[in-house]
Protein backbone atom coordinates (compact mmCIF):
# COMPACT_ATOMS: atom_id res chain seq x y z
CA UNK A 1 0.00 0.00 0.00
CA UNK A 2 2.92 2.35 0.72
CA UNK A 3 4.01 2.27 -2.89
CA UNK A 4 0.50 3.16 -4.00
CA UNK A 5 0.35 6.18 -1.69
CA UNK A 6 3.81 7.31 -2.75
CA UNK A 7 2.77 6.99 -6.39
CA UNK A 8 -0.46 8.88 -5.76
CA UNK A 9 1.47 11.68 -4.07
CA UNK A 10 3.68 12.10 -7.10
CA UNK A 11 0.66 11.88 -9.41
CA UNK A 12 -1.40 14.54 -7.64
CA UNK A 13 1.52 16.94 -7.26
CA UNK A 14 2.48 16.52 -10.92
CA UNK A 15 -1.08 17.25 -11.99
CA UNK A 16 -0.96 20.52 -10.05
CA UNK A 17 2.41 21.49 -11.52
CA UNK A 18 1.12 20.63 -14.99
CA UNK A 19 -2.03 22.66 -14.41
CA UNK A 20 -0.13 25.77 -13.31
CA UNK A 21 2.32 25.64 -16.19
CA UNK A 22 -0.01 24.60 -18.98
CA UNK A 23 -2.78 27.12 -18.29
CA UNK A 24 -0.24 29.81 -19.26
CA UNK A 25 0.24 28.38 -22.74
CA UNK A 26 -1.51 30.68 -25.29
CA UNK A 27 -4.12 29.33 -27.77
CA UNK A 28 -1.61 30.13 -30.50
CA UNK A 29 0.46 27.14 -29.41
CA UNK A 30 -2.27 24.69 -28.49
CA UNK A 31 -1.66 22.38 -31.45
CA UNK A 32 2.09 22.10 -30.78
CA UNK A 33 1.20 21.55 -27.11
CA UNK A 34 -0.96 18.59 -28.09
CA UNK A 35 1.58 17.02 -30.41
CA UNK A 36 4.40 17.71 -27.96
CA UNK A 37 2.53 16.25 -25.03
CA UNK A 38 1.71 13.29 -27.25
CA UNK A 39 5.40 12.70 -27.59
CA UNK A 40 5.79 12.95 -23.81
CA UNK A 41 3.08 10.35 -23.24
CA UNK A 42 5.34 8.11 -25.32
CA UNK A 43 7.28 7.80 -22.06
CA UNK A 44 5.61 4.38 -21.76
CA UNK A 45 8.50 3.49 -24.05
CA UNK A 46 10.75 3.05 -21.03
CA UNK A 47 8.29 0.52 -19.62
CA UNK A 48 8.11 -1.19 -22.99
CA UNK A 49 11.92 -1.39 -23.12
CA UNK A 50 12.11 -3.27 -19.83
CA UNK A 51 9.62 -5.84 -21.19
CA UNK A 52 11.04 -6.24 -24.68
CA UNK A 53 14.52 -6.48 -23.23
CA UNK A 54 13.71 -8.83 -20.34
CA UNK A 55 15.98 -11.85 -20.49
CA UNK A 56 15.17 -13.90 -17.40
CA UNK A 57 14.93 -17.68 -17.51
CA UNK A 58 11.46 -19.17 -18.05
CA UNK A 59 10.28 -15.91 -19.52
CA UNK A 60 7.01 -16.17 -21.38
CA UNK A 61 7.37 -15.34 -25.06
CA UNK A 62 4.29 -13.18 -24.64
CA UNK A 63 6.25 -10.67 -22.59
CA UNK A 64 8.75 -10.15 -25.39
CA UNK A 65 5.98 -10.02 -27.97
CA UNK A 66 3.82 -7.49 -26.10
CA UNK A 67 6.91 -5.51 -25.12
CA UNK A 68 8.20 -5.27 -28.69
CA UNK A 69 4.81 -4.20 -30.01
CA UNK A 70 4.66 -1.57 -27.28
CA UNK A 71 8.16 -0.38 -28.20
CA UNK A 72 6.98 0.12 -31.79
CA UNK A 73 3.88 2.13 -30.85
CA UNK A 74 5.62 4.20 -28.18
CA UNK A 75 8.52 4.97 -30.51
CA UNK A 76 6.11 6.20 -33.18
CA UNK A 77 4.69 8.47 -30.51
CA UNK A 78 8.05 9.79 -29.42
CA UNK A 79 9.65 10.24 -32.85
CA UNK A 80 6.47 11.34 -34.62
CA UNK A 81 5.40 13.63 -31.78
CA UNK A 82 8.65 15.48 -31.21
CA UNK A 83 9.39 15.52 -34.94
CA UNK A 84 6.13 17.05 -36.04
CA UNK A 85 6.15 19.52 -33.15
CA UNK A 86 9.59 20.69 -34.18
CA UNK A 87 8.46 21.11 -37.77
CA UNK A 88 5.34 22.96 -36.72
CA UNK A 89 7.10 25.32 -34.31
CA UNK A 90 9.58 26.24 -37.02
CA UNK A 91 6.67 27.82 -38.89
CA UNK A 92 5.78 30.25 -36.14
CA UNK A 93 7.77 33.34 -37.04
CA UNK A 94 7.50 36.99 -36.14
CA UNK A 95 6.99 39.78 -38.60
CA UNK A 96 10.24 40.74 -40.28
CA UNK B 1 23.73 1.47 -12.11
CA UNK B 2 21.85 1.27 -8.84
CA UNK B 3 18.14 1.79 -8.90
CA UNK B 4 18.61 4.97 -6.89
CA UNK B 5 20.87 6.41 -9.58
CA UNK B 6 18.44 5.39 -12.30
CA UNK B 7 15.55 7.04 -10.49
CA UNK B 8 17.60 10.20 -9.97
CA UNK B 9 18.25 10.41 -13.67
CA UNK B 10 14.55 9.84 -14.34
CA UNK B 11 13.92 12.80 -12.06
CA UNK B 12 16.20 14.94 -14.23
CA UNK B 13 14.24 13.86 -17.29
CA UNK B 14 10.93 14.67 -15.58
CA UNK B 15 12.19 18.15 -14.69
CA UNK B 16 13.15 18.66 -18.31
CA UNK B 17 9.59 17.80 -19.33
CA UNK B 18 8.20 20.41 -16.96
CA UNK B 19 10.70 23.02 -18.19
CA UNK B 20 9.68 22.15 -21.73
CA UNK B 21 6.02 22.85 -20.97
CA UNK B 22 7.08 26.13 -19.40
CA UNK B 23 8.95 27.03 -22.59
CA UNK B 24 5.87 26.34 -24.66
CA UNK B 25 4.23 29.43 -23.18
CA UNK B 26 5.90 31.61 -25.83
CA UNK B 27 6.63 30.98 -29.51
CA UNK B 28 10.13 32.40 -29.09
CA UNK B 29 11.14 29.73 -26.59
CA UNK B 30 8.94 26.93 -27.91
CA UNK B 31 11.39 25.32 -30.33
CA UNK B 32 14.01 25.01 -27.62
CA UNK B 33 11.35 23.72 -25.23
CA UNK B 34 10.43 20.90 -27.57
CA UNK B 35 14.08 19.96 -27.94
CA UNK B 36 14.47 20.00 -24.15
CA UNK B 37 11.65 17.49 -23.82
CA UNK B 38 13.15 15.33 -26.56
CA UNK B 39 16.53 15.30 -24.83
CA UNK B 40 14.79 14.43 -21.55
CA UNK B 41 13.16 11.50 -23.30
CA UNK B 42 16.48 10.40 -24.77
CA UNK B 43 18.12 10.49 -21.34
CA UNK B 44 15.31 8.38 -19.87
CA UNK B 45 15.65 5.84 -22.69
CA UNK B 46 19.44 5.55 -22.42
CA UNK B 47 19.27 5.07 -18.66
CA UNK B 48 16.64 2.36 -19.07
CA UNK B 49 18.77 0.54 -21.61
CA UNK B 50 21.73 0.64 -19.26
CA UNK B 51 19.86 -1.39 -16.65
CA UNK B 52 21.29 -4.81 -15.87
CA UNK B 53 20.04 -7.80 -17.84
CA UNK B 54 18.47 -5.94 -20.76
CA UNK B 55 18.84 -7.78 -24.02
CA UNK B 56 18.79 -5.46 -26.99
CA UNK B 57 17.66 -7.59 -29.90
CA UNK B 58 13.90 -7.03 -29.85
CA UNK B 59 14.33 -3.50 -28.57
CA UNK B 60 16.34 -2.57 -31.64
CA UNK B 61 13.75 -4.18 -33.91
CA UNK B 62 10.96 -2.22 -32.24
CA UNK B 63 12.80 1.08 -32.16
CA UNK B 64 13.85 0.86 -35.80
CA UNK B 65 10.33 0.08 -37.01
CA UNK B 66 8.76 2.71 -34.75
CA UNK B 67 11.30 5.39 -35.70
CA UNK B 68 10.79 4.87 -39.40
CA UNK B 69 7.00 5.09 -39.12
CA UNK B 70 7.20 8.04 -36.73
CA UNK B 71 9.70 9.95 -38.87
CA UNK B 72 7.68 9.43 -42.03
CA UNK B 73 4.56 10.66 -40.25
CA UNK B 74 6.37 13.69 -38.84
CA UNK B 75 7.89 14.70 -42.17
CA UNK B 76 5.06 13.81 -44.52
CA UNK B 77 1.92 14.90 -42.70
CA UNK B 78 0.70 18.20 -44.15
CA UNK B 79 -0.39 20.84 -41.65
CA UNK B 80 -3.98 20.37 -42.83
CA UNK B 81 -3.69 16.76 -41.67
CA UNK B 82 -2.51 17.70 -38.19
CA UNK B 83 -5.79 16.86 -36.40
CA UNK B 84 -5.68 13.36 -37.85
CA UNK B 85 -2.07 12.88 -36.89
CA UNK B 86 -2.62 14.02 -33.32
CA UNK B 87 -5.62 11.68 -33.10
CA UNK B 88 -3.51 8.79 -34.32
CA UNK B 89 -0.67 9.57 -31.91
CA UNK B 90 -3.14 9.70 -29.02
CA UNK B 91 -4.31 6.25 -30.00
CA UNK B 92 -0.80 4.83 -30.24
CA UNK B 93 -0.01 6.19 -26.80
CA UNK B 94 -3.11 4.43 -25.48
CA UNK B 95 -2.35 1.06 -27.03
CA UNK B 96 1.28 1.21 -25.92
CA UNK B 97 0.08 1.58 -22.32
CA UNK B 98 -2.26 -1.41 -22.69
CA UNK B 99 0.51 -3.55 -24.12
CA UNK B 100 2.99 -2.58 -21.41
CA UNK B 101 0.47 -3.22 -18.64
CA UNK B 102 -0.47 -6.57 -20.18
CA UNK B 103 3.14 -7.60 -20.66
CA UNK B 104 3.99 -6.60 -17.11
CA UNK B 105 1.12 -8.71 -15.83
CA UNK B 106 2.25 -11.77 -17.77
CA UNK B 107 5.76 -11.28 -16.45
CA UNK B 108 4.54 -10.87 -12.88
CA UNK B 109 2.42 -14.01 -13.10
CA UNK B 110 5.47 -15.93 -14.32
CA UNK B 111 7.30 -14.95 -11.13
CA UNK B 112 7.17 -16.55 -7.72
CA UNK B 113 4.84 -14.11 -6.01
CA UNK B 114 1.18 -13.35 -6.58
CA UNK B 115 0.64 -9.86 -7.97
CA UNK B 116 -0.48 -7.33 -5.37
CA UNK B 117 -3.87 -5.65 -5.47
CA UNK B 118 -2.24 -2.35 -6.36
CA UNK B 119 -0.57 -3.97 -9.32
CA UNK B 120 -3.82 -5.53 -10.52
CA UNK B 121 -5.90 -2.38 -10.06
CA UNK B 122 -3.36 -0.29 -11.94
CA UNK B 123 -3.20 -2.88 -14.72
CA UNK B 124 -6.98 -2.88 -15.04
CA UNK B 125 -7.13 0.94 -15.15
CA UNK B 126 -4.35 1.08 -17.70
CA UNK B 127 -6.09 -1.54 -19.85
CA UNK B 128 -9.42 0.25 -19.64
CA UNK B 129 -8.23 3.80 -20.37
CA UNK B 130 -5.60 2.74 -22.87
CA UNK B 131 -7.99 0.61 -24.92
CA UNK B 132 -10.74 3.27 -24.93
CA UNK B 133 -8.13 5.81 -26.05
CA UNK B 134 -6.92 3.53 -28.81
CA UNK B 135 -10.19 2.76 -30.57
CA UNK B 136 -11.70 6.15 -29.73
CA UNK B 137 -8.74 7.82 -31.40
CA UNK B 138 -8.96 5.53 -34.42
CA UNK B 139 -12.62 6.48 -34.88
CA UNK B 140 -11.71 10.17 -34.49
CA UNK B 141 -8.95 9.66 -37.04
CA UNK B 142 -11.39 7.99 -39.43
CA UNK B 143 -13.84 10.86 -39.10
CA UNK B 144 -11.20 13.54 -39.62
CA UNK B 145 -9.66 11.72 -42.56
CA UNK B 146 -13.10 11.31 -44.10
CA UNK B 147 -12.95 7.50 -43.94
CA UNK B 148 -16.17 7.42 -41.95
CA UNK B 149 -18.94 9.98 -41.85
CA UNK B 150 -18.11 13.10 -39.86
CA UNK B 151 -21.75 13.38 -38.85
CA UNK B 152 -23.05 12.04 -35.58
CA UNK B 153 -23.68 8.34 -35.99
CA UNK B 154 -26.45 7.50 -33.59
CA UNK B 155 -26.99 3.92 -32.54
CA UNK B 156 -30.18 2.96 -30.74
CA UNK B 157 -29.97 2.83 -26.92
CA UNK B 158 -26.34 3.95 -27.06
CA UNK B 159 -26.46 5.56 -23.63
CA UNK B 160 -27.64 2.29 -22.11
CA UNK B 161 -25.12 0.23 -24.10
CA UNK B 162 -22.24 2.46 -23.07
CA UNK B 163 -23.26 2.48 -19.42
CA UNK B 164 -23.59 -1.32 -19.44
CA UNK B 165 -20.21 -1.77 -21.08
CA UNK B 166 -18.62 0.53 -18.53
CA UNK B 167 -20.19 -1.39 -15.66
CA UNK B 168 -19.01 -4.68 -17.17
CA UNK B 169 -15.50 -3.21 -17.39
CA UNK B 170 -15.57 -2.18 -13.72
CA UNK B 171 -16.85 -5.63 -12.68
CA UNK B 172 -14.13 -7.31 -14.70
CA UNK B 173 -11.55 -5.12 -12.97
CA UNK B 174 -12.90 -6.17 -9.59
CA UNK B 175 -12.83 -9.80 -10.68
CA UNK B 176 -9.20 -9.39 -11.73
CA UNK B 177 -8.22 -8.19 -8.28
CA UNK B 178 -10.13 -11.07 -6.64
CA UNK B 179 -8.61 -13.81 -8.76
CA UNK B 180 -5.00 -12.98 -9.62
CA UNK B 181 -4.37 -16.48 -10.99
CA UNK B 182 -6.54 -16.00 -14.03
CA UNK B 183 -6.04 -12.24 -14.23
CA UNK B 184 -4.35 -12.29 -17.63
CA UNK B 185 -7.48 -13.71 -19.28
CA UNK B 186 -9.73 -11.30 -17.46
CA UNK B 187 -7.47 -8.44 -18.58
CA UNK B 188 -7.83 -9.64 -22.16
CA UNK B 189 -11.60 -9.64 -21.78
CA UNK B 190 -11.52 -6.22 -20.13
CA UNK B 191 -9.40 -4.86 -22.97
CA UNK B 192 -11.83 -6.18 -25.58
CA UNK B 193 -14.81 -4.63 -23.79
CA UNK B 194 -12.92 -1.32 -23.56
CA UNK B 195 -11.97 -1.41 -27.22
CA UNK B 196 -15.67 -1.67 -28.11
CA UNK B 197 -16.52 1.08 -25.63
CA UNK B 198 -13.98 3.41 -27.25
CA UNK B 199 -15.62 2.98 -30.66
CA UNK B 200 -19.12 3.55 -29.31
CA UNK B 201 -18.14 6.63 -27.32
CA UNK B 202 -16.69 8.53 -30.27
CA UNK B 203 -18.99 7.39 -33.11
CA UNK B 204 -21.89 9.68 -32.09
CA UNK B 205 -19.71 12.80 -31.93
CA UNK B 206 -19.96 15.16 -34.90
CA UNK B 207 -17.20 16.95 -36.75
CA UNK B 208 -17.36 20.35 -35.08
CA UNK B 209 -17.10 18.74 -31.64
CA UNK B 210 -13.84 17.07 -32.63
CA UNK B 211 -11.63 19.65 -30.84
CA UNK B 212 -13.16 18.52 -27.54
CA UNK B 213 -12.78 14.83 -28.32
CA UNK B 214 -9.18 15.14 -29.46
CA UNK B 215 -8.26 17.13 -26.37
CA UNK B 216 -9.99 14.59 -24.15
CA UNK B 217 -8.32 11.61 -25.82
CA UNK B 218 -5.03 13.46 -25.44
CA UNK B 219 -5.69 13.58 -21.74
CA UNK B 220 -6.63 9.88 -21.64
CA UNK B 221 -3.42 8.88 -23.36
CA UNK B 222 -1.57 10.66 -20.56
CA UNK B 223 -3.68 9.08 -17.85
CA UNK B 224 -3.11 5.64 -19.38
CA UNK B 225 0.64 6.26 -19.23
CA UNK B 226 0.31 7.36 -15.59
CA UNK B 227 -1.66 4.19 -14.78
CA UNK B 228 1.09 2.15 -16.39
CA UNK B 229 3.47 4.04 -14.12
CA UNK B 230 1.54 2.65 -11.14
CA UNK B 231 1.82 -0.85 -12.62
CA UNK B 232 5.59 -0.57 -12.95
CA UNK B 233 5.97 1.63 -9.86
CA UNK B 234 7.87 4.07 -12.04
CA UNK B 235 7.63 7.75 -11.08
CA UNK B 236 8.86 8.95 -14.46
CA UNK B 237 5.80 7.46 -16.12
CA UNK B 238 3.51 8.80 -13.43
CA UNK B 239 4.88 12.35 -13.74
CA UNK B 240 4.92 12.48 -17.53
CA UNK B 241 1.52 10.84 -17.71
CA UNK B 242 -0.07 13.26 -15.29
CA UNK B 243 1.43 16.27 -17.10
CA UNK B 244 -0.14 15.09 -20.35
CA UNK B 245 -3.36 14.24 -18.53
CA UNK B 246 -3.53 17.75 -17.10
CA UNK B 247 -2.74 19.32 -20.45
CA UNK B 248 -5.52 17.42 -22.19
CA UNK B 249 -8.03 18.26 -19.47
CA UNK B 250 -7.16 21.96 -19.63
CA UNK B 251 -7.62 22.01 -23.40
CA UNK B 252 -10.88 20.09 -23.08
CA UNK B 253 -12.13 22.64 -20.61
CA UNK B 254 -11.11 25.56 -22.83
CA UNK B 255 -12.89 23.99 -25.80
CA UNK B 256 -16.07 23.33 -23.82
CA UNK B 257 -16.06 26.89 -22.49
CA UNK B 258 -15.63 28.22 -26.01
CA UNK B 259 -18.83 26.44 -26.98
CA UNK B 260 -20.62 27.16 -23.74
CA UNK B 261 -21.38 23.47 -23.39
CA UNK B 262 -20.57 21.01 -20.67
CA UNK B 263 -18.37 18.04 -21.36
CA UNK B 264 -21.30 15.71 -20.69
CA UNK B 265 -23.32 17.57 -23.27
CA UNK B 266 -20.60 17.25 -25.90
CA UNK B 267 -20.04 13.55 -25.20
CA UNK B 268 -23.58 12.36 -24.66
CA UNK B 269 -25.87 15.14 -25.86
CA UNK B 270 -26.87 15.67 -29.44
CA UNK B 271 -27.10 19.17 -30.81
CA UNK B 272 -30.63 20.12 -31.57
CA UNK B 273 -29.96 20.25 -35.29
CA UNK B 274 -32.46 21.88 -37.63
CA UNK B 275 -35.17 22.55 -35.12
CA UNK B 276 -32.96 24.80 -33.02
CA UNK B 277 -33.60 28.50 -32.69
CA UNK B 278 -36.91 30.21 -32.46
CA UNK B 279 -36.87 32.00 -35.81
CA UNK B 280 -37.28 30.16 -39.12
CA UNK B 281 -34.54 30.64 -41.69
CA UNK B 282 -36.76 32.25 -44.37
CA UNK B 283 -37.88 35.08 -42.09
CA UNK B 284 -34.32 35.97 -41.31
CA UNK B 285 -32.86 35.88 -44.80
CA UNK B 286 -35.82 36.84 -47.05
CA UNK B 287 -34.93 39.89 -49.12
CA UNK B 288 -32.25 41.07 -46.73
CA UNK B 289 -29.19 39.19 -47.88
CA UNK B 290 -26.93 41.29 -50.10
CA UNK B 291 -24.40 39.54 -52.26
CA UNK B 292 -21.24 41.22 -53.43
CA UNK B 293 -18.39 40.80 -55.91
CA UNK B 294 -14.61 40.78 -55.42
CA UNK B 295 -14.41 44.16 -57.18
CA UNK B 296 -16.82 45.71 -54.73
CA UNK B 297 -14.92 44.33 -51.78
CA UNK B 298 -11.65 45.60 -53.25
CA UNK B 299 -13.19 49.08 -53.31
CA UNK B 300 -14.04 48.77 -49.64
CA UNK B 301 -10.34 48.38 -48.91
CA UNK B 302 -9.60 51.75 -50.57
CA UNK B 303 -10.84 53.60 -47.55
CA UNK B 304 -10.18 50.95 -44.89
CA UNK B 305 -7.57 51.44 -42.25
CA UNK B 306 -8.08 48.27 -40.27
CA UNK B 307 -9.12 44.83 -41.56
CA UNK B 308 -9.70 41.67 -39.53
CA UNK B 309 -9.82 38.24 -41.14
CA UNK B 310 -11.83 35.55 -39.33
CA UNK B 311 -11.00 32.04 -40.55
CA UNK B 312 -12.99 28.87 -39.85
CA UNK B 313 -12.92 25.22 -40.78
CA UNK B 314 -14.09 26.17 -44.31
CA UNK B 315 -10.73 27.84 -44.90
CA UNK B 316 -8.96 24.57 -44.09
CA UNK B 317 -11.31 22.56 -46.31
CA UNK B 318 -10.79 24.78 -49.34
CA UNK B 319 -7.06 25.19 -48.59
CA UNK B 320 -7.46 28.94 -48.81
CA UNK B 321 -4.82 29.85 -46.23
CA UNK B 322 -2.17 30.79 -48.81
CA UNK B 323 -4.53 33.07 -50.73
CA UNK B 324 -5.63 34.56 -47.42
CA UNK B 325 -2.01 35.31 -46.62
CA UNK B 326 -1.57 36.96 -50.04
CA UNK B 327 -4.54 39.19 -49.32
CA UNK B 328 -3.23 40.08 -45.87
CA UNK B 329 0.21 40.95 -47.28
CA UNK B 330 -1.29 43.01 -50.07
CA UNK B 331 -3.39 45.01 -47.63
CA UNK B 332 -0.45 45.35 -45.30
CA UNK B 333 1.64 46.86 -48.10
CA UNK B 334 -1.02 49.53 -48.52
CA UNK B 335 -0.64 50.54 -44.91
CA UNK B 336 -3.79 48.81 -43.73
CA UNK B 337 -3.57 47.17 -40.33
CA UNK B 338 -4.46 43.49 -40.76
CA UNK B 339 -5.11 41.03 -37.96
CA UNK B 340 -6.64 37.58 -37.70
CA UNK B 341 -9.39 36.82 -35.18
CA UNK B 342 -9.27 33.18 -34.19
CA UNK B 343 -12.01 31.46 -32.22
CA UNK B 344 -10.83 28.66 -29.90
CA UNK B 345 -13.03 26.04 -31.59
CA UNK B 346 -12.45 27.17 -35.18
CA UNK B 347 -11.27 24.06 -37.00
CA UNK B 348 -11.03 20.51 -35.83
CA UNK B 349 -8.52 20.74 -33.01
CA UNK B 350 -7.26 23.33 -30.54
CA UNK B 351 -5.02 25.80 -32.34
CA UNK B 352 -5.82 24.38 -35.79
CA UNK B 353 -6.19 27.77 -37.55
CA UNK B 354 -2.99 29.12 -36.00
CA UNK B 355 -0.96 26.25 -37.38
CA UNK B 356 -2.45 26.56 -40.86
CA UNK B 357 -1.79 30.29 -41.00
CA UNK B 358 1.69 29.90 -39.55
CA UNK B 359 2.43 27.39 -42.28
CA UNK B 360 1.28 29.98 -44.82
CA UNK B 361 3.91 32.35 -43.35
CA UNK B 362 1.50 34.62 -41.52
CA UNK B 363 3.56 36.12 -38.65
CA UNK B 364 2.19 34.92 -35.34
CA UNK B 365 1.89 38.43 -33.92
CA UNK B 366 -1.03 38.94 -36.32
CA UNK B 367 -2.92 35.95 -34.91
CA UNK B 368 -5.20 37.15 -32.11
CA UNK B 369 -7.45 35.12 -29.89
CA UNK B 370 -11.04 35.84 -28.95
CA UNK B 371 -10.40 38.03 -25.91
CA UNK B 372 -7.83 40.18 -27.68
CA UNK B 373 -9.69 40.72 -30.92
CA UNK B 374 -13.24 41.26 -29.69
CA UNK B 375 -12.77 44.78 -28.25
CA UNK B 376 -11.24 45.90 -31.56
CA UNK B 377 -14.15 45.14 -33.89
CA UNK B 378 -15.82 48.49 -33.26
CA UNK B 379 -12.71 50.20 -34.68
CA UNK B 380 -12.43 47.79 -37.59
CA UNK B 381 -13.51 48.94 -41.04
CA UNK B 382 -13.79 45.60 -42.82
CA UNK B 383 -14.04 42.05 -41.49
CA UNK B 384 -13.59 39.12 -43.85
CA UNK B 385 -15.19 35.95 -42.51
CA UNK B 386 -13.96 32.93 -44.42
CA UNK B 387 -15.43 29.50 -43.80
CA UNK B 388 -16.74 30.30 -40.33
CA UNK B 389 -20.40 30.37 -39.32
CA UNK B 390 -21.50 29.46 -35.81
CA UNK B 391 -18.57 31.24 -34.15
CA UNK B 392 -19.75 34.58 -35.59
CA UNK B 393 -23.49 34.04 -35.07
CA UNK B 394 -24.93 36.94 -33.02
CA UNK B 395 -27.83 34.69 -31.93
CA UNK B 396 -25.41 33.39 -29.29
CA UNK B 397 -25.72 36.82 -27.64
CA UNK B 398 -29.33 37.63 -28.39
CA UNK B 399 -31.46 34.48 -28.43
CA UNK B 400 -31.49 32.62 -25.11
CA UNK B 401 -33.36 29.71 -26.74
CA UNK B 402 -30.74 29.15 -29.41
CA UNK B 403 -28.65 25.97 -29.14
CA UNK B 404 -25.56 28.17 -29.12
CA UNK B 405 -26.94 30.67 -26.57
CA UNK B 406 -24.19 32.04 -24.35
CA UNK B 407 -21.38 30.71 -26.52
CA UNK B 408 -18.63 33.33 -26.73
CA UNK B 409 -18.50 34.53 -30.33
CA UNK B 410 -16.37 36.86 -32.38
CA UNK B 411 -18.37 40.10 -32.47
CA UNK B 412 -17.75 40.75 -36.14
CA UNK B 413 -21.18 42.41 -36.53
CA UNK B 414 -19.78 45.42 -34.64
CA UNK B 415 -17.35 46.20 -37.45
CA UNK B 416 -18.05 48.70 -40.26
CA UNK B 417 -18.61 46.12 -42.98
CA UNK B 418 -18.59 42.34 -42.72
CA UNK B 419 -17.82 40.35 -45.86
CA UNK B 420 -18.77 36.69 -45.50
CA UNK B 421 -17.09 34.29 -47.91
CA UNK B 422 -19.26 31.19 -48.08
CA UNK B 423 -20.61 28.71 -50.61
CA UNK B 424 -24.27 29.22 -49.70
CA UNK B 425 -26.52 30.28 -46.86
CA UNK B 426 -26.50 26.73 -45.47
CA UNK B 427 -26.30 26.55 -41.70
CA UNK B 428 -23.16 25.52 -39.78
CA UNK B 429 -22.77 22.64 -37.37
CA UNK B 430 -25.35 24.01 -34.95
CA UNK B 431 -27.94 23.79 -37.73
CA UNK B 432 -29.32 27.28 -37.18
CA UNK B 433 -29.60 30.30 -39.47
CA UNK B 434 -27.18 33.16 -38.94
CA UNK B 435 -28.78 36.65 -38.79
CA UNK B 436 -25.34 38.11 -39.45
CA UNK B 437 -25.76 37.20 -43.14
CA UNK B 438 -28.83 39.44 -43.32
CA UNK B 439 -27.42 42.30 -41.25
CA UNK B 440 -27.31 45.80 -42.77
CA UNK B 441 -23.53 45.92 -42.68
CA UNK B 442 -23.02 42.41 -44.05
CA UNK B 443 -22.19 41.40 -47.62
CA UNK B 444 -22.14 37.83 -48.85
CA UNK B 445 -19.44 36.80 -51.28
CA UNK B 446 -20.64 33.41 -52.47
CA UNK B 447 -18.15 30.86 -53.71
CA UNK B 448 -15.47 28.37 -52.81
CA UNK B 449 -13.10 29.84 -50.24
CA UNK B 450 -9.90 29.51 -52.18
CA UNK B 451 -11.35 30.62 -55.52
CA UNK B 452 -13.07 33.60 -53.92
CA UNK B 453 -9.86 34.62 -52.16
CA UNK B 454 -7.87 34.40 -55.38
CA UNK B 455 -10.40 36.59 -57.19
CA UNK B 456 -10.33 39.04 -54.34
CA UNK B 457 -6.53 39.21 -54.39
CA UNK B 458 -6.64 39.82 -58.16
CA UNK B 459 -9.27 42.53 -57.74
CA UNK B 460 -7.26 44.30 -55.05
CA UNK B 461 -4.15 44.20 -57.24
CA UNK B 462 -6.05 45.84 -60.08
CA UNK B 463 -7.75 48.54 -58.07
Amino acid sequence: MDALVAGLTVFVLAVFVGWEVITKIPPLLHTPLMSGSNAMSGITLIGALTLAGASEDHLSGWVTFLGTLAVIFATINVVGGFGVTHRMLGMFVRKK
Amino acid sequence: MSSATINLIYLVAAVMFILALKGLTHPRTAVRANLTAAVGMLIAIIVTLSMAGISLMWIIVGIVIGSIIGAVMAIRTPMTGMPQMVALLNGFGGIASVLVAGGALVMELGGAEIPTSQFLIATAVSGLIGAVTFTGSLVAFGKLQGLISGQSILLPARQLTNASLFIVAVLLSAWMVRSPDSSEWILLLLTIVSLVLGVLLVLPIGGADMPVVIALLNSYSGLAAAATGFVLENNMLIIAGSLVGASGIILTQIMCKAMNRSLTNVLFGVMDAGGGGSVPQDDIYAGKVKSTSPEEVAMLFDTARRVVIVPGYGMAVSQAQHSVRDLANLLGERGIEVEFGIHPVAGRMPGHMNVLLAEADVPYDQLKDLDDINPTFAQTDVVIVIGANDVVNPLARTDPNSPIAGMPILDVDKAGTVVVVKRSLSPGFAGIPNPLFAADNALMMFGDGQAAMRELVAAVKES
